[in-house]
């Protein structure tokens, strides 16, 4: 198997991660565009968080599979806000239930979704310091 | 919303879910030519639950949350497609990987169709 490097991110165990983070791009736009469509006023903020985690997922799914330096870095990025969304929304979650009249994908952690949303954002910044440019030399 | 068939798909989704899984742990990959058949069979079943989940929907007196419902019943159906080609793509244990992936999101959306149709009730 070839070094990995930021040019390719999206092969080997870079295609588990494209594909999981494919499926909660898809999950999160859908959830989030029917939340805005039927009800948006019932909870704008859980809404507009949902939303985010959407726009983060495409973004992360987008990066891996283009490649480069400029995408590992954007990746990288995204995986960041990623991991404070979750740990943030999930914590305000169950502090600030008022908050949140409605669930978000990052709620509880990602609970609805097996709690997948709090690992991915670690799984995928683990895959990019394995692909990282420095740790190439 | 025919239990029957989404029991059906659930029981090919877990076998085909099992079989992966050894493959992954003999390395077989990419995976032979019966898999395929038995994700095809899958597919076929998926597709016709998605057109008879629509059918149901439109001629239920029941409150479903349509768009949620039909996305996820379509969902289902476009999942294997990619993954298989991801599979056929990447010829290593991690494209095989990737099919266990799309078979745990198909059984995600059958779970979650079950109980979008029965909260309707």
């Amino acid at each position: 198997m070839p070094v990995p490097s930021p040019a390719d991110l999206s092969s080997g165990p870079g295609r588990i991660l494209v594909a999981v983070y494919g499926v909660f791009a898809v999950a999160a736009t859908g959830r989030s565009l029917v939340q805005l469509g039927v009800d948006a006023g019932k909870a704008p903020l859980a809404y507009t968080l949902s939303l985010l985690a959407a726009v983060v997922y495409l973004a992360a799914t987008t990066c891996l599979l283009l490649g480069g330096i400029r995408a590992w870095r954007a990746a990288v990025l995204a995986c960041s806000v990623e991991a404070v969304g979750v740990v943030l929304v999930g914590t305000l979650s169950y502090v600030a239930t008022d908050l949140f009249p409605d669930k978000t994908v990052w709620s509880h952690f990602g609970q609805g979704y097996g709690f997948l949303p709090l690992l991915l954002p670690f799984a995928g910044l683990a895959w990019l310091r394995h692909t990282s440019p420095r740790a190439r030399g | 919303m025919n239990d029957w068939v989404l029991g059906l798909a659930l029981a090919l989704t877990a076998a085909a879910a099992v079989w992966t899984i050894v493959m992954i742990v003999r390395d077989q990959s990419p995976p032979s030519d019966p898999y395929f058949a038995l994700l095809g069979v899958l597919a076929l079943v998926l597709l016709a639950s998605a057109v008879g989940g629509c059918v149901a929907l439109a001629a239920t007196e029941r409150d479903v949350e349509g768009i949620t419902f039909v996305a996820y019943l379509w969902t289902a159906v476009l999942v294997l497609p990619v993954g298989a080609a991801l599979a056929l793509i990447e010829r290593t244990r991690w494209g095989t990987g990737v099919l266990l992936v799309a078979l745990v999101t198909v059984a995600a959306c059958e779970i979650r169709l079950q109980s979008i149709w029965g909260a309707g009730a």
